[in-house]
């Protein structure tokens, strides 16, 4: 409890009023007190999260910090939110992601700033209700209301090509969860009518129908995650989204559909899920192995880090469907991991973005040498995409390599090929802009960080090297609700 | 815990920090002061735990635990023996050689702080990776040298050949890399762990285990010890993953002795004689060690002698003395692994920077046609040198002499099926390595002087250093490069060409002085106790099918009754015989090496190239890599999944709602005319079923 309120009520609507407020301040003559007044709100929109890890109870698989309230009662449909070990971190992350996207587009957005702004707060409260909505029409309704945003933040402040990039992305992901819906009334039928999230975990189904949702789900969030081969709209939007909003959505909203698969998928139809784990795990390494090859083709540094996010998603589909805990909790770590280090890559592109108006590879080219703090700054987080031991990115990898040599020795042995390519893309990326001599004029005129920027920078730095140097804190808090969930799946629910 | 094993690597750690981070703040002069006190005080302190080893005190513990999962728990820990503290002594005692001598090679260099601190960051990384008592933290140190081997190799940024080569580097040794954690994957499959003290403990009962994978049927051990060899080929710059250590020496000379040479390319000779207990119990994993060993240590040889770069002779030579100490441990004979690296490295390092004060001295020319007759010139440097050439070529009392002729006679005495070619190598390598070392000797030191022969406008003799400012000033606007200092430094460069070699100054020599000692005296004196004593004690295992060692410890009669020994045998008189060649080539007869290249074309063609590994490797690996993604992604994700599925999709929507549209044309004929078919055909469906 907060001041007598609900910690997760709190986290999810005190952004969203945030976000009301900084709208009614108005047009750009007000800017500056939409920024100040959106920082607060973002800063204290994390803060109030932090109580969820502190007051965390670590050895119960049980929801926490529940809160349940009739809503539509006609349908029997509540307002029931509560985290457990897989979604606590998820809330945190996001939460953390916000501030920092407030202050990557403080000087940078000069028009419709209050509008900006709001969309992320409101973001950020509809995303926080997704990993804690525990009754499926709640989870529904804010997974589609996540789109409006993220619609408006391409298609408004986006590149060039926005519109054709926002339409995709809002058609793709669309219809991908349409069917889920189908899903959800056919399991509310099948429970007696309920659209408890934990009333379907316990509902039998027999195997016809346990592959007809896991289709459903799957179409939901692997376009989501993104999965090779519904990936495409990615790196569409992420070229053309403005840089805040390419943060939040590989930090965040790729994050979303992974969860779908351990919250929905996995436990709801267990036996469907180990039927067709054999194509999930498939469509991982490919999406490790293909996607990592089509990421060294690319020119344009966006994509590049877009199809690296890919690849990076691919480990984490690829642990949850080996099915041990070494696999389930890497790709936890790395889906946290992943977070912060495309988070921080895309920051990364929009500070030269922001001075060179390109993002185009050839037309950079030693920037080291006018933005030495910057290319300091740009090799950690490139290495933590490397997944060098000792930042983030190694943790989720390591782990879920190991998890998969237990399985099967080819499925590490596949994964483990982004060792090579993973750092063939990125650090020739990083050679062809930050080494060599000046290149052009344009290079030559760059300015390094300005303290906005280096805080932002520094902020992730901690993040990165912390979680690399001690994961623990971040493992310890998952064990007992992964292990929950791995014994779930074991036990089959057909009739 | 002894709070002194954590001070041990956290103070390079700290001083890099110091050194790199907040370098400015600090300035030139107190950056290069903190670094190399603490330094001092890694190596004082690894003193004192040789010390206290050297009592019986040894440890083996957790400092921390990283994480826990799936049952597994994965700490980072010490394991302090005298195998640790050997290389522990060997590190910092070099580290610390080479942050001294570093103040007077980078003197004029911008990036002086920032040099400071990856130096200092890569001993902190060397000290985790020997120090570790467990498989992940392993992986740490040896990822984390990587990336400061990386770092360094690409100190000189903008130069293009530097910022290939470490590319080049990473991408390598990550080849090695992924065999080394796939086999740290199927260690902690097979044991549940990866704390070194429990796998070791119950090796043995996996020994004639079928390993997990789908497909062959391997047996257990091999599999996870060639795994993790591969990662040691990489590291270790074994053939065929050796490629890209020759093109390291794009760094500065001063990394190159400390990393390239001296010891982060000898982890991975570490970290096998480390894994002793389950190399031991594969003969099938240790005859592939020796071969792989024995092809590095000749035929990197042969590359050392057509080389003119001096660098690159001093990199070949130190491919194949590597190649030697995979030889070694193939023979199960990973004290005098040990032995050898621990020689290796003083002597090394010491022509390494030897060579770095060369090129200082011949105003950054590399390459050792124009330089001769520089002993005048520089009495210490040439004194130095020729202490660390005479090691390495196996003099009699000098350290290489031990090092080498044990590892000639370990593998004599190996009765696996290859030892016979690995003798033939190690033996005729003797003779290579006496060759290019004194060819190199002569050409620098005596003979005519050519210093002021050496082309003005040939960027690629040219010191890189030089090479790198050069580029700074041509790509920067003329006022702002006239402001730098660097650009300065070329132009005094090129007036002062062809000026008079000197000598170095103190900061330079003095590590020359301090590093030839060892040199000379590290052999006669450790000998006995490393190899036939009970010096490593219980760090190293050797099977007792393996008799090698045990067989030359009965031999063994004293320190200088094996220089009388070696009087009566071959390797000997094979260096004799290749020093005096080289001094007849190269001082007699200058004309006849040319005459010899001219004659055989063919063969200096393919070592010039190199056996034609960059070209094969360029254009397999990388071309085809760059080619495939290409392919891959405008076929696969641009035409077949985005065009033709996706937005194929959207117009067969199109498509389809502008024929369902003609339908509704507003004619109430039309309507009137579909109605009646429909009406006819739902009339004879219903006819029909009746």
């Amino acid at each position: 409890m907060i001041f007598g309120l609900p910690v997760i009520s709190v986290a999810i609507w005190l952004p969203i009023i945030f976000g009301i407020l900084v709208l009614a301040t108005g047009d750009d003559k007000n800017a500056p007190l939409a920024r100040t007044l959106a920082l607060v709100g973002a800063t204290l929109g994390f803060l109030v999260t932090i109580p969820l890890y502190t007051g965390f109870v670590r050895d119960t698989s049980q929801m926490q910090f529940v809160e349940m309230h009739d809503w539509i009662s006609r349908f029997n449909i509540h307002y029931h939110v509560g985290v457990d070990g897989i979604s606590v971190l998820f809330i945190l992350l996001t939460a953390f992601f916000t501030p920092l996207v407030v202050l990557a587009g403080w000087k940078v957005i000069e028009k419709r700033v209050a509008q900006y702004m709001a969309c992320f707060l409101i973001m950020s409260g509809i995303m926080i209700g997704v990993f804690s909505a525990l009754d499926s029409m709640l989870f529904y309704v804010f997974w589609e209301s996540m789109l409006i945003p993220m619609f408006l933040i391409i298609g408004v402040w986006g590149g060039q090509n926005r519109v054709y990039a926002a339409v995709k992305f809002f058609l793709y992901t669309l219809l991908g969860s349409l069917l889920m819906l189908v899903a959800l009334i056919y399991l509310y039928m099948q429970t007696g009518g309920s659209f408890e999230i934990q009333d379907f975990h316990r509902v039998s189904l027999p195997m016809t129908a346990q592959i007809l949702i896991f289709i459903a789900f799957f179409l939901a969030f692997a376009v989501k995650v993104p999965m090779f081969p519904v990936h495409t709209w990615l790196p569409d939007a992420h070229v053309e989204a403005p840089t805040g909003g390419s943060v939040i959505l590989a930090a965040i909203m790729l994050k979303v559909g992974a969860y779908g698969f351990l919250r929905f998928s996995m436990p709801i139809v267990p036996d469907a899920s180990l039927k067709l784990a054999g194509v999930m795990i498939a469509l991982s390494l490919i999406a490790v192995v293909y996607i990592g090859l089509v990421a060294l083709a690319q020119s344009d540094m966006k994509k590049l880090v877009a199809y690296s996010s890919i690849a990076h998603m691919g480990f984490v589909t690829l642990g949850f469907f080996i099915f041990n805990a070494n696999g389930m909790e890497g790709a936890l770590l790395q889906m946290i991991s992943h977070g912060f280090v495309s988070g921080a890559l895309f920051l990364c592109i929009g500070v030269m973005y922001d001075r060179m108006h390109t993002r185009n590879i050839a037309d950079y080219g030693g920037v080291a040498n006018t933005m030495p703090v910057f290319a300091a700054f740009f090799m950690l987080f490139a290495m933590a995409n490397v997944g060098l031991p000792g930042t983030s990115g190694f943790v989720g990898e390591f782990i879920v390599i190991l998890g998969a040599v237990k399985v099967n020795f080819w499925y590490a042995f596949f994964a483990a090929t982004t060792l090579v390519f993973g750092a063939a893309y990125t650090l020739w990326m990083y050679k062809r802009v930050v080494f060599g001599a000046v290149a052009n004029h344009h290079v030559a005129e760059l300015t390094d960080l300005v303290l906005r920027e280096k805080l932002i920078f520094v902020i992730l730095a901690v993040a990165v090297l912390g979680m690399g140097l001690y994961p623990l804190p971040f493992s310890e808090i998952m064990h007992v609700s992964v292990n929950d969930l791995l014994v779930h799946l074991a036990r089959s629910k057909l009739p | 815990m002894n709070n002194l094993y954590l001070m041990v690597p956290l103070a390079p750690l700290l001083g890099a920090i110091v050194a790199g981070l907040f370098g400015k703040a600090v300035g030139r002069t107190w950056a290069h002061r903190i670094a190399i006190l603490l330094v001092g005080v890694a190596f004082a302190g690894s003193v004192a735990i040789f010390n206290d080893v050297a009592e019986g005190h040894t440890f083996n513990g957790a400092v921390y635990t990283w994480l826990t999962s799936g049952g597994a728990s994965f700490q980072v820990g010490f394991l302090i023996d005298k195998l640790t503290v050997t290389m522990m002594l060997v590190v910092t005692f070099v580290s610390l050689m080479v942050h001294i001598y570093t103040i007077g090679y980078m003197e004029e260099d911008a990036g002086y702080q920032r040099f400071f601190g990856y130096i200092s960051l890569f001993t902190f990384a060397m000290l985790m990776l020997v120090m570790s008592n467990n498989f992940m933290q392993l992986f740490f140190g040896w990822e984390a040298v990587g990336l400061v081997s990386y770092l360094l190799i690409g100190f000189w940024f903008k130069k293009p050949t530097a910022i290939y080569a470490n590319l080049k580097a990473f991408l390598v040794n990550r080849v090695g890399d992924f065999g080394f954690l796939l086999g740290i994957g199927l260690v902690l499959m097979v044991f549940g762990t990866l704390q070194y003290d429990v796998v070791f403990a119950n090796a043995a009962a996996h020994a004639n285990d079928i390993a997990p994978i789908p497909g062959f049927s391997w047996n257990m051990m091999s599999a996870i010890c060639i795994l993790l060899f591969i990662g040691a080929m990489g590291k270790s710059a074994q053939f065929p993953l050796h490629v890209w250590l020759p093109d390291s020496m794009e760094g500065p000379t001063p990394i190159s002795a400390l990393i390239h040479a001296a010891t982060m390319v000898t982890a991975g000779i570490f970290m096998v004689a480390r894994m002793s207990p389950l190399f031991e119990l594969s003969e099938t994993a240790l005859s592939f060690v020796m071969v792989i060993g024995s092809i590095t240590a000749l035929f990197m040889g042969f590359l050392g002698i057509i080389q003119n770069d001096i660098k690159r002779v001093v990199a070949y030579s130190t491919l194949s003395q590597l190649g030697y100490m995979t030889v070694a441990l193939g023979a199960s004979a990973y004290s005098v692994a040990i032995f050898h690296l621990m020689t290796h490295a003083f002597f090394k390092a010491l022509l390494f920077l030897a060579a770095g004060s060369v090129i200082m001295a011949v105003h950054h020319n590399q390459d050792i046609r124009f330089m001769g007759g520089l002993k005048k010139y520089m009495p210490i440097t040439w004194i130095t040198s020729l202490i660390g050439s005479l090691a390495l070529i196996g003099t009699p009392f000098f350290s290489g002499f031990y090092s080498k002729d044990s590892i000639i006679e370990a593998v004599a005495l190996s009765k696996l099926p290859v030892s016979g070619f690995a003798y033939f190598a190690v033996v005729a390598g003797v003779f290579v390595t006496a060759f290019y070392s004194f060819r190199m000797y002569f050409l620098v030191f005596h003979g005519k002087e050519r210093y002021d022969q050496a082309p003005h406008d040939d960027h690629h003799a040219v010191d890189d250093h030089a090479a790198h400012e050069a580029a700074q000033a041509t790509a920067q606007p003329p006022a702002k490069a006239a402001k730098h200092k660097a650009a300065k430094h070329v132009k005094n460069e090129h007036a002062a060409h062809a000026a008079k070699p000197h000598e170095t100054p103190w900061v330079v020599t003095l590590p020359l002085i301090l590093l030839a000692i060892p040199s000379v005296l590290i052999g006669y004196l450790t000998i006995e106790p490393m190899l036939y004593g009970s010096y490593f004690g219980d760090a190293i295992y050797i099977s007792e099918h393996h008799h090698a060692l045990h067989e030359m410890h009965e031999e063994f009669h004293g320190a200088f009754a094996m220089v009388t020994h070696a009087f009566t045998t071959l390797p000997l008189w094979l260096a004799i015989a290749g020093v005096a060649s080289s001094a007849f080539l190269y001082l007699k007869r200058p004309d006849i090496p040319s005459a010899i290249q001219k004659r055989f074309q063919l063969v200096y063609t393919l070592l010039d190239n190199k056996y034609y590994f960059d070209r094969f490797n360029d254009w397999f690996f990388a071309g085809g890599a760059r080619g495939a993604s290409r392919i891959l992604w405008k076929f696969g994700d641009v035409t077949l999944i985005d065009g033709v599925m996706v937005n194929g999709t959207a117009k067969l929507v199109g498509m389809f709602s502008g024929v369902m549209r003609r339908l509704q044309s507003g004619y109430i004929y039309h309507y009137a005319f579909s109605m009646i078919i429909g009406v006819f055909v739902l009339m004879t469906v219903r006819t029909w079923f009746e």
